[in-house]
């Protein structure tokens, strides 16, 4: 079980996994989330669905190399096995045909954002789609984004391929065009989608962002992922990932994500030393 | 001492002691703290139980077990029978020795108790399974013929282990799904190693699957499968439901939401599942405070507070907001607390934790308590005394103020009827739900409870579900 059968490595830091997985690809909806484990020494890693293949059974994961856990999934290649994938998780998005919806994606948050934006569009939405990253080298899934979307805009911060700048910078002239927007959907990094709430705010539209936060069983057991929302505490594992975007204390949201950053640093250091092949590319 | 019954000749009334780790040794590791009798010791404390013709402190064990007749065993030096024998009606002896509360269940029953100690009946259970696994003689009993009925066990823990074992043994095939990668349930993310080593726990599952039981891990009721996908497209015949109470509850007081503010639930499973104490060998990290306090005074407060002291903790409190009397925990437990060093902050609430400028605790606010009246639980209430706020200095805390229910599997059932707080209606005597073909049984039926009534209900579920499963009634 959980074998990988195809990989891509779209940059030094970021891969792509299609695992065996016939379960969470049977009932996986857009929006939902999986725990994977690379071993059984591993942690108990959340990491969103991007796409699946209900025929071959299989889901599409997308990550980026932060840390220990990631740079080892890395190393993985098809006919080796996660210890554990498991799922789906977390609630699905609302998707219906709400008319225009802006989907807006950072970084490797456009993986994530993918399905839904898939699901916006096949339910009858007008689809804009605007997708960034840093620089052009870590751009993602541009080709896919690209097929199922109405309008495609690109940004780097760098300018090095696309609009130079924001995805706040191009959202803000989508919503300043002649033409009613009725819900953003966003995804990436917490600073990412506190910046999108602030630029969404004056014009009133309907935002929903997806948390990444810390998980450990992401059932709802451990409460590793609590957040607040609205001032109330709720778990992003069963009652999100999805929450609406203007309720989230997204700075409590990045204070939490650095609770294990010294023990991130040692273990990464530990597998830098046991694995140099692991980190080919990166600087 | 005048006015004493003098004991009958041969009475014994002092219980054989069972040897420990010291305390200033075992708060350095996390192995077993109890050691366990010697044979010798067994056969000394066996020989106490009086044989009754009448025994009574059947009637205090929820799995039923033969009390005096594994005792019996034991005076004749028959340890592996006297296992099997109580294998007969409860299939995780090792376990239940261990962490039943004896005390308050078979033990407080016992005729000897009247007059001095009663028989330690969870130390003799503990040593005959333990006997049994360590000479290597664990063997499945014979398996009566495959009735062709399939039944799916929703949970891991000491409710579904036992539901699937004894219907394993009344010949139907029987699957469990887990949520959580390893088997176990409560057993091996909630009990710490120094109380419950997880190879103990194993070594049961292991049994249950050699009884024929299939585990499935990874696999979320609820998510995965639905209930109804369960019956109508997975081809089960029944559905027993023992998904315990895993969802924890916090204070809902100021800053619970610092770093270094933990669910008991969240600090235990990274600790006992997830090995966080061998942080870097194994991935998943833990924080360890410099002073820590943990909210609660139930058995899992005392498995946390004892837990931070093994990680390294200089200070470990208990903080409780009635007294020692009201404490919900094991007194063994609390015990072993005080002997290893931990802090009792009775007659103390905490009403706001307070963080630094990075959003990380550096102290408690609490306010003293003094009890009034009893409440509906019969315990006398405890009532904030005002103006008695005053800063604790701790940098770690731990809520470990109890769970409720996990509204996974009931909310995706939606013709099975839960109570007003979320558990799922079964009757008691039965652990029949409202939705045909489904039972239920253990924390998830009556709220955060003891390992021996999830057993107990396991064992009463099996045998409605046979019935269930040869006639059809519902």
């Amino acid at each position: 079980m959980f074998r990988v059968v195809r990989k891509r490595e779209w940059h030094p830091t970021i891969t792509e996994l299609w695992v065996e997985a016939p379960w969470v690809a049977k009932k996986h909806r857009p929006g939902q989330f999986v725990i994977v484990r690379v071993d059984e020494n591993g942690e108990r890693v959340p990491l969103t669905v991007v796409d699946t293949d209900k025929e071959e059974g299989t889901i599409c994961l997308v990550f980026q190399k932060v840390g220990k856990s990631t740079f080892h999934m890395g190393l993985l290649n098809p006919g080796d096995a996660f210890a554990d994938v498991v799922g789906p998780l977390g609630r699905p998005t609302h998707i219906e045909n709400f008319g225009t919806v802006v989907c807006v994606g950072g970084g490797v948050g456009v993986a994530p954002l993918y399905p839904i934006a898939k699901g916006m569009k096949e339910a009858g939405n007008k689809l804009i789609s605007i997708i960034g990253a840093r620089t052009k080298e870590l751009l993602i899934l541009e080709d896919k984004v690209k097929a199922i979307s109405d309008e495609l805009i690109v940004t780097t911060d760098d300018g090095s391929y696309g609009m130079h700048g924001f995805v706040t910078d191009a959202l803000k002239q989508v919503l300043d065009r002649d033409e009613k927007v009725d819900m953003v959907v966003s995804i990436g990094p917490v600073i990412m989608m506190k910046f999108v709430a602030k630029t969404c705010e004056p014009y009133k539209v309907p935002l929903v962002v997806s948390l990444n936060s810390i998980m450990v069983d992401a059932t709802g057991m451990c409460g590793a992922c609590r957040v607040s929302i609205g001032g109330v505490t709720r778990f992003v594992c069963v009652d999100g990932p999805e929450f609406d975007g203007y309720q989230v204390d997204y700075d409590e949201l990045m204070q939490r994500q650095q609770m294990y950053l010294d023990e991130e640093k040692r273990a990464l250091e530990k597998f830098r030393e046991e694995h140099p092949e692991a980190f080919q590319g990166v600087c | 001492m005048a006015g004493e019954k003098k004991p009958k000749k041969g009475l014994n009334l002092n219980r054989m002691e069972m040897p420990r780790q010291d305390p200033k040794e075992r708060i350095k590791n996390f192995n077993e703290v109890a050691l366990g009798y010697t044979p010798e010791m067994a056969i000394a404390e066996a020989e106490r139980c009086l044989q009754c013709k009448k025994p009574v402190c059947i009637d205090g064990c929820p799995a039923e077990v033969k009390i005096p007749e594994f005792i019996k065993l034991i005076t004749e030096g028959k340890f592996v029978e006297a296992s099997r024998k109580i294998k007969e009606t409860n299939a995780l002896p090792a376990v239940c020795g261990r962490v039943c509360p004896q005390e308050e269940q078979c033990e407080v029953l016992c005729v000897l108790h009247k007059k001095g100690a009663p028989v330690a009946i969870g130390r003799l259970e503990r040593f005959v399974a333990d006997y049994e696994a360590e000479v290597g003689a664990i063997e499945v009993p014979e398996l009566p013929p495959r009735t062709g009925k399939r039944v799916a066990v929703v949970g891991s823990g000491p409710a579904g282990l036992t539901v699937a074992a004894d219907l394993a043994l009344m010949g139907h095939e029987v699957v469990i799904f887990e949520a959580l990668h390893k088997a176990g349930g409560v057993l091996v993310y909630g009990i710490p190693e120094f109380r419950l080593p997880k190879a103990i726990v194993q070594r049961e599952v292991d049994y249950i699957e050699k009884l024929g039981v299939k585990v499935v891990c990874d696999v979320v009721i609820g998510k995965t499968f639905t209930v109804d996908d369960l019956l109508n497209e997975e081809g089960f015949d029944a559905v027993f439901l023992g998904v315990g109470a895993g969802l924890p509850w916090f204070m809902d007081i100021p800053g619970e939401n610092l770093n270094g503010v933990y669910s008991a639930n969240e600090f235990l499973t990274r600790n006992n599942l997830m090995k966080a104490y061998l942080f870097p060998e194994y991935d998943t990290p833990i924080k360890v405070g410099r002073k820590v306090a943990v909210v609660g005074g139930g058995n899992v407060a005392m498995d946390a507070v004892r837990t931070a002291l093994r990680l390294g903790a200089e200070e470990a409190h208990i903080v409780y907001r009635r007294s020692r009397a009201e404490m919900p925990a094991r007194e063994e437990e609390i015990e072993n607390a005080e002997a290893e060093g931990v802090i009792f902050d009775l007659l103390v609430n905490p009403v706001e934790i307070l963080g630094d400028e990075k959003g990380w605790v550096k102290g408690m606010k609490c306010i003293r308590m003094e009890l009034g009246e009893p409440d509906e639980s019969g315990r006398r209430r405890p009532v904030p005394i005002e103006g008695s706020e005053f800063v604790m200095d701790v940098d770690m805390v731990v809520m470990a103020i109890g769970t409720g229910a996990n509204p996974l599997v009931p909310s995706t059932t939606p013709d099975m009827e839960t109570n007003r707080r979320g558990y799922i209606v079964a009757d008691p005597e039965t652990c029949k739900t409202t939705k045909k073909g489904v039972f239920a049984g253990g924390d998830i039926i009556r709220g955060a409870a003891t390992v021996i009534l999830a057993v107990g209900d396991g064992k009463k579920a099996a045998r409605a579900i046979d019935h269930y499963l040869k006639t059809g009634e519902w």
